[in-house]
């Protein structure tokens, strides 16, 4: 090509065929790697250079264009650069327009952000092309607002959307925002309501970063709609794709702060100082004129020591934090019992066990009086400690609640955070000191229940999984720690049965099996979870059974992460129920349960279904081959 | 090595209701009684014998509301007491009556307990909070006429007046007034004049009481903070910031100067009773009696220094009173 002078009658439509033949046999990356840079060089300044690289472009036969095209916009540089190979492309031609606009944005999303950024910066350089750009807007919001799409493509692909839409939006200006603000609004509003009914926190927050920035976008005065969840690298470039940088420095910006618009805390106005008043800067006092006499000096002071800071005690028995928790005005003291009452429980637990269902009830009715910092902690550290010293009764009432009328699903996932909490406590040694306190604490509690929670436990699964093979090939490679008895033996049944009953009969407040499947994944998790620590214990043969039946009912749920719980809770049957138990009494379950389970590995559209069921599978196998190799 | 500090001489118990205020009228000849008032939140005002220990008769006259402050008008016959009711109203206890001869209807909704200065025989003035929100009213007693109205500029927002102190420096010169708004801001004004001659914002909270010094320029401010604030007017009449004291824990309902001035007492919500030095501000004593908030506290007018005596009333309805420091 470097041969070709300025001969502009040249025909360019063979080098055309060849590129575009060369393309569809996936040789892209070697011809264009060439070519690109070539031409990006000589059409730097060079019109005549421009134009004969677009009639290079637009020469290349239908069938061929998608690779070529898509080659090009992988491989150029920067989106300025594509716009001078491509020209107006485009427009032009059917088939680019296809590719650049349906193709790569709604039905692939493996193409990395730098490929986003070349193709819609590329639609956004020229005037031509900036309706177009528009109109991708439109089917990328339409896509990321309908409601099946949330809940049936997976993660990634809306990742891949939310990153379009907000690069979309970093090249728009005033005029075409002003256009068409009525529309954005309507679909960011659609948008963010599917994104906050799905149970996955990653799908979420993407929800919540693109409505953010929508909303910054149409209303550049006046407040703007802020969520609060936590940033992370994920959310932070994202965000940092709506700002465009010029394209030598591709520097990501930080989140500007000056997106939250409320004011400092107020203080009282204090009064400007005009003549007649004066601020209280402390003046240097004047000194004494030394002429007086100090008088002062006859009179002798008394013994101060015992003036201390007022401190309000807390009872000191658990009787009386019942009686001041459910009766007393005195806020001082019902902090300060609140406080206390965690420590109280656990040094005497005679004293709890004659109150306990009484100071169970108590607590999962308590609500903030005043603002007591981590008072959320506080009260479910108390629950956990009043449920571990008496087990049985106060897991009876719980699991009854749970069911219950008349509950908020806070207070509903609240008790089967408290049931493994305790669970976990009571099945542990006591050498492990202090329960792990999952990190179920999230400060901003109003549109994330803590259901990270559930990504502790499934880590705690997934390493003992993961030790479990290894520990297969090479034998015990870790010391055993000192065992005590498993406190959780005799009440497991207690705290399982009870959940799993009554699952499929729906109540005027609370239907599992229908809107309120955020609560039915939590149980699933929570059950998975106790299950697992039901290891080694007596009822461990029946839950496993209950649990799964359990879970072939609810297999086709469509909510992925009630799927992911199903599938920790085979995992968890399949680590705790002793293999030998397994095989006797279960073979036809789980063989059915192994088809399942392929199944889900191929066709489950959610990433850590199918990683899950994967592992499901594999312990499977080690099962079976534990037994073969073990002469029976 | 320190003394502990000293019991209370006696405590008077009796009212059944919280004490939010307490006036002494000790300054009697023999065989004239020492007697102590005392307002409480039922409504009624007691008055002790102080021989006796015992309560000689209960006025009732503010209707069940809690009476806020009491003070005598040349003499134990003559009481002025306010209360929740938004009335003030003068008594007559001469010769064994108990009853209401004038009332005045201030329409103050507020807890902020007037002040009296004599300005001659038998003409009183006494400043008051009045009607408006941030306006303090001066009336004459006993004719009831109003002398001025003392309203902030516009846009101050000083708050509700808080606590109020008026002096004359001599009998004839004119009588200024000191008070504490609910911004923390404590304001001097020129009553014959009706203007505000300096202000100095005392505190971040608002000024739960003060009292003054005229001999020494000198006054002293407390509020629900852990300070105390020392000001003094110089001779511009203009307010400066003296001393800050450090207070042990927050919150003062009631600041008082001993007549001779030499110490000063503040009750505080600590249930805590502290003594200071009124020269240097030197904490003398901490008195500790009282098991809820120390409303008021009041040192008596005896002729003889060492019969002086300091009350003190308190939430937990008692009265606790000491002979502190009546050497000198």
């Amino acid at each position: 090509l470097s041969l070709i002078p300025g001969g502009l009658d040249c025909s360019i439509s063979f080098v055309s065929h060849v590129l575009g033949k060369v393309c569809i046999h996936g040789r892209q990356k070697e011809i264009l790697g060439v070519l690109v840079p070539c031409l990006t060089e000589l059409t730097k300044s060079d019109c005549i250079w421009q134009r004969i690289c677009w009639r290079l472009v637009e020469c290349v036969p239908e069938r061929w264009m998608e690779a070529v095209v898509l080659g090009f916009v992988q491989r150029a540089p920067g989106a300025d650069v594509l716009s001078r190979l491509l020209g107006n492309l485009v427009v032009k031609n059917k088939k680019a327009q296809f590719v650049v606009t349906q193709k790569v944005l709604l039905l692939q999303y493996g193409h990395p952000t730098a490929v986003l950024q070349n193709l819609l910066g590329y639609l956004s350089l020229d005037s031509l092309r900036r309706a177009l750009l528009l109109r991708v807007l439109q089917e990328l919001l339409e896509t990321w607002g309908s409601s099946s799409a949330v809940k049936h493509s997976p993660p990634e692909q809306q990742l891949y959307i939310s990153k379009a839409i907000l690069i979309c939006l970093s090249h728009l200006k005033e005029p075409e925002i002003e256009s068409c603000r009525q529309e954005l609004l309507t679909s960011m509003m659609e948008g963010v309501k599917c994104h906050l009914d799905s149970s996955l926190p990653q799908l979420r927050r993407l929800g919540m970063v693109v409505a953010e920035s929508i909303s910054s976008k149409i209303n550049t005065e006046g407040p703007v709609l802020k969520f609060e969840y936590e940033e992370d690298d994920g959310t932070r470039e994202l965000k940092s794709l709506l700002v465009q940088t010029p394209p030598l420095c591709v520097v990501p910006s930080l989140p500007d702060d000056d997106r939250n618009e409320k004011a400092g805390a107020a203080l009282p106005s204090v009064p400007e100082s005009n003549k007649k008043s004066q601020t209280a800067a402390p003046v240097m006092p004047h000194e004494e004129s030394d002429a007086e006499l100090d008088s002062d000096d006859d009179l002798v002071p008394y013994d101060m020591s015992e003036d201390k800071e007022l401190k309000v005690k807390a009872p000191l028995y658990i009787r009386d934090c019942i009686e001041v928790l459910t009766g007393s005005e005195d806020v001082d003291k019902w902090e300060a019992t609140v406080k206390a009452l965690e420590s109280l429980i656990r040094r005497n637990p005679a004293a709890t066990r004659e109150v306990s269902v009484e100071l169970a009830k108590i607590l999962l009715h308590l609500e903030e009086k005043t603002c007591i910092e981590g008072f959320v902690e506080l009260r479910q550290r108390a629950q956990v400690a009043v449920l571990t010293t008496d087990p049985i009764p106060v897991s009876k009432y719980l699991t009854s609640q749970f069911y219950s009328l008349n509950y908020s699903l806070r207070q509903r996932m609240d008790i089967l955070d408290i049931l493994v909490l305790a669970a976990q406590e009571l099945s542990c040694p006591k050498l492990h000191g202090k329960p792990k306190h999952s990190d179920a604490q999230k400060p901003c509690i109003q549109l994330l229940p803590g259901s990270d929670s559930s990504k502790d436990w499934r880590r705690i699964v997934d390493e003992r999984i993961k030790s479990k093979t290894r520990r297969f090939a090479t034998g015990r490679c870790h010391v055993e720690q000192a065992s005590s008895p498993n406190q959780f033996s005799s009440v497991a049944g207690h705290f399982f049965f009870p959940l799993i009953q009554h699952f499929d009969r729906p109540l005027t407040t609370f239907d599992l099996l229908g809107e309120d499947h955020l609560v039915l994944g939590r149980l699933v998790h929570t059950l998975a979870v106790l299950m697992y620590l039901a290891v080694n214990t007596v009822a461990v043969t029946a839950m496993g059974k209950a649990l799964l039946e359990f879970v072939w009912t609810l297999r086709f749920h469509m909510d992925s992460y009630v799927r992911q719980g199903l599938l920790s809770c085979i995992s968890s049957l399949l680590l705790s129920v002793p293999a030998e138990l397994l095989l006797a009494d279960m073979t036809e379950e789980l063989l059915e349960a192994q088809c399942w389970l392929g199944d889900v590995v191929e066709k489950d559209p959610d990433g850590d279904c199918r990683r899950l069921a994967l592992q499901n599978l594999l312990l499977m196998e080690n099962l079976k081959k534990k037994l073969e190799a073990v002469p029976s | 090595m320190a003394l502990p500090p000293p019991d209370p001489q006696f405590v008077l118990r009796g009212t059944s209701a919280a004490i939010h205020t307490l006036h002494f009228s000790c300054g009697g000849q023999e065989p004239d009684i020492p007697l102590l008032f005392s307002g409480s939140e039922n409504g009624f005002i007691h008055v002790w014998n102080l021989k006796t220990h015992r309560v000689g008769t209960a006025l009732d006259g503010h209707g069940g509301k809690s009476v806020y402050c009491v003070e005598t008008m040349g003499g134990k016959d003559r009481l002025l007491s306010q209360g929740r009711d938004q009335r003030i109203c003068l008594w007559d206890l001469a010769e064994g009556r108990t009853s209401v001869t004038d009332s005045v209807f201030t329409e103050h909704v507020g807890f902020c307990r007037c002040s009296l200065v004599k300005v001659a025989q038998g003409r009183w003035l006494m400043a008051t909070a009045a009607r408006g929100l941030e306006e303090v009213q001066v009336l004459e007693l006993p004719s009831k006429t109003s002398v001025c109205t003392l309203k902030p500029e516009v846009g101050a927002k000083l708050g509700m007046p808080m606590c109020l102190k008026l002096w004359q420096l001599s009998c004839g010169s004119q009588p200024l007034l000191l008070a504490g708004y609910e911004d923390g801001s404590v304001v001097l004004w020129n009553v014959t004049m009706g203007k505000a001659l300096s202000q100095l914002v005392c505190h971040q909270e608002p000024v739960m009481s003060l009292d003054f010094d005229s001999e020494k320029a000198k006054g002293i401010s407390g509020s629900s903070e852990k300070v105390l604030r020392i000001w003094s007017l110089n001779e511009q009449q203009n307010l400066q910031v003296c001393k800050i004291q450090e207070l042990v824990n927050a919150g003062i309902s009631h600041v008082t100067i001993r007549p001779d001035k030499k110490i000063v007492a503040t009750a505080g919500w600590d249930h805590r009773i502290r003594i200071f030095g009124w020269k240097k501000l030197k904490p003398l004593a901490v008195l500790d009696y009282h098991t809820a908030t120390v409303q008021c506290v009041s040192f008596s007018d005896h002729r003889a220094p060492r019969d002086t005596l300091l009350a003190a009333g308190s939430r937990d309805q008692r009265i606790s009173v000491w002979a502190i420091y009546t050497q000198t």
